[in-house]
């Protein structure tokens, strides 16, 4: 009994200093700006434009390879073909290669000189420093987070009602969008909710890609190189709030998803 | 109106091997083996899910053997029903409907009727998450009937059912069968064969061993599979007339456990229930009856003496038995079993 005492006293500890690991630097950073100075931050129009430019360059990435992922996390739930470890592997690819590296590659792929670049330029578009580029960026760091949840959700649809749904004169269309996606949307969706926010947060791929225009992360940096900590630290206490919105969001769709 | 035609199957522990039957218009074929006998592939190869090695299915004379799964014209209701649970009863039910673009009106008509004759009208709004097993089934097969199929393939349909919903549902699975649906039913159930089929399959690690009426089966099991797993070899036409009696093939009145005047199904009881003496006994037998041995033969089992006691029954005994009382053809003897050894199965709409 004592013994027991003893253990669970240090499981205690231990659990206490991570949380207060993860807890100390944010609490500290939020009381290091006053309330006027975040007022005023929130009035820059450097801060505000960087924020929306990271919330719509995120929020298309998710989006436009999420019509993509989707399909993909279905074949990879659904079909055994030769290759499949391999192809789930690749798309694992991006979580363990620093994402220094990744920006690398994509600018590789991206540039001017590249095919991708060529043809781009015939549309006139320019992918380097364009919030295309940072899209692409942020896709490429957060595609496995939107494409693991949602192949869970899908396996986790039993064979048997698509089945049924076949049996009923259903086209295999049909029985994707009217069983298989309304049944694994909560797994999606929270997987969209994570690969929105891992984009949002990305800096590594995104800087090489894009310095300017400047998504938050990077003008966090930007203001902490340019003038010191204490310009950055608002900025940062402004664009962690904004990220905690759809950190709550995540959690409640998760919350409905055990449910 | 379908058949199966040497439908073969390999998996890499399991194989189909062979398998060839067919069901009559308005049949109720009753497909009995123990799980993992192959049972349910039939049915999942029938309705297309899966496809066979070999071999042919025909349903109205058509090869169907390569037809999409949604042409079938045949419905099957999972063991687990697999009712969409994020639909609603009415939802479900509509499922079909919607797929064939019918109409919304003629779609809320149809699902009213449906579930009108299930006897789930007023769920029709309800969720399927909070329905009961019982509901859940009918709610499968209202969706199924919705598909007008030319048969219906039901898959354990009253394995996870308490007592109660058992009976109702065999009522009403007889009564869509005696409106004209033709049903293939599968089951590791003999009472379930008994109180439905009007033919039944018995189907072992993958082969197809009998077919026939239910009588062929239960009197002359063609292996010891079927022996054992129907155990029955004294099954009989039975009507009950009056409390603890009943009247075999028109013949013989016997004792059983009460029953309900007038109730019409089948009477069995097992072949060891069944004691021969030589002399009348005084004893708990409520049934004795004076009898004359037709046939005596060795089984795996034990001896099979074949009476007739009126009606002809089997009476399974040891060597030792045989011996001692000096039996052989053509001897007169006394049969006696227990009236609680009797088992009758109602077989009524």
């Amino acid at each position: 009994m004592k013994q027991n005492g003893v253990f669970h006293l240090i499981i205690l500890f231990l659990s206490g200093l991570v949380l207060l690991f993860i807890l100390a630097p944010i609490t500290g950073l939020f009381f290091s700006s006053s309330v006027p100075q975040l007022l005023e931050t929130t009035k820059d129009k450097e801060v505000q434009g960087s924020i929306s430019l990271t919330l719509s360059t995120a929020f298309f990435a998710t989006f436009f390879f999420g019509l993509m992922i989707v399909p993909l996390a279905y074949l990879l739930a659904r079909k055994d073909f030769p290759g499949k470890k391999v192809v789930m592997g690749i798309m694992d690819l991006p979580v363990v290669i620093p994402h220094t590296a990744a920006g690398i590659a994509i600018l590789g792929f991206i540039s001017r000189d590249s095919t991708v670049g060529k043809f781009a330029g015939y549309l006139g578009l320019e992918l380097i420093g364009n919030p295309i580029g940072i899209s692409l960026a942020m896709a490429f760091v957060s595609v496995p987070f939107l494409l693991n949840a949602a192949r869970d959700g899908f396996s986790a649809v039993p064979i048997r009602l698509e089945k049924a749904a076949l049996n009923l004169g259903a086209s295999p269309a049909r029985v994707f969008f009217t069983i298989s996606l309304p049944l694994a949307w909560r797994s999606i969706l929270s997987g969209a909710i994570m690969m929105f926010a891992r984009g949002m947060s990305e800096f590594g791929a995104v800087v090489i890609i894009a310095y300017h225009p400047m998504v938050a992360p990077i003008m966090i940096y930007d203001r902490l190189g340019a003038f010191g900590l204490k310009y950055a630290q608002p900025v940062a206490v402004i664009f962690i709030l904004v990220s905690l919105v759809f950190f709550v969001l995540l959690r409640v769709v998760a919350a409905r998803k055990t449910e | 109106m379908l058949e199966l035609k040497n439908i073969s199957l390999n998996f890499k522990e399991f194989s189909l091997r062979e398998i060839s039957f067919s069901v009559e218009q308005g049949e109720y074929f009753v497909l009995l083996g123990k799980s993992g006998a192959g049972k349910s592939l039939i049915l999942e190869i029938i309705a297309g899910m899966l496809k066979p090695g070999s071999g042919k299915v025909f349903l109205s004379g058509k090869d169907i053997t390569e037809e999409r799964i949604q042409k079938r014209e045949v419905a099957i209701v999972f063991q687990d029903y697999a009712v969409f649970p994020h639909l609603s009863v009415k939802e479900n039910i509509c499922y079909p409907l919607r797929a064939k673009n019918v109409n919304k009106h003629e779609q809320d008509k149809r699902a009213k009727e449906l579930a009108e004759r299930l006897g789930i009208g007023h769920l029709l709004n309800r969720r399927t998450t909070t329905l009961s097993g019982g509901e859940l089934q009918r709610v499968a097969l209202a969706r199924a009937l919705a598909t007008d199929p030319k048969c219906i393939l039901l898959d354990e349909p009253l394995s996870s059912l308490d007592v109660q919903l058992q009976h109702d549902l065999r009522t009403m699975l007889r009564k869509l069968n005696k409106d004209g649906l033709t049903i293939i039913h599968v089951t590791h159930n003999y009472e379930e064969a008994v109180s439905l089929a009007s033919r039944v399959g018995i189907i072992d690690s993958g082969t197809l061993e009998q077919t026939g009426t239910l009588k062929e089966v239960f009197h002359s099991p063609k292996s010891l599979y079927i022996a054992n797993l129907t155990g029955i070899k004294n099954f009989y036409n039975a009507e009950i007339t009056g409390k603890g009696k009943a009247i075999l093939e028109q013949k013989k009145e016997i004792h059983l456990p009460a029953a309900e005047k007038g109730k019409t199904g089948f009477a069995l009881f097992r072949a060891e229930d069944v004691v021969i003496s030589c002399e009348a006994l005084v004893s708990s037998f409520t049934n004795n009856f004076k009898g004359k041995i037709l046939h005596i033969s060795p089984s795996i089992t034990g001896v099979e003496v074949l009476l007739d006691a009126g009606i002809r029954l089997t009476a399974l005994i040891t060597e030792q038995s045989v011996e001692k009382l000096e039996l052989k053809e053509g001897k007169e003897v006394y049969v006696n079993f227990k009236a609680s050894a009797v088992r009758f199965i109602d077989t009524a709409v």
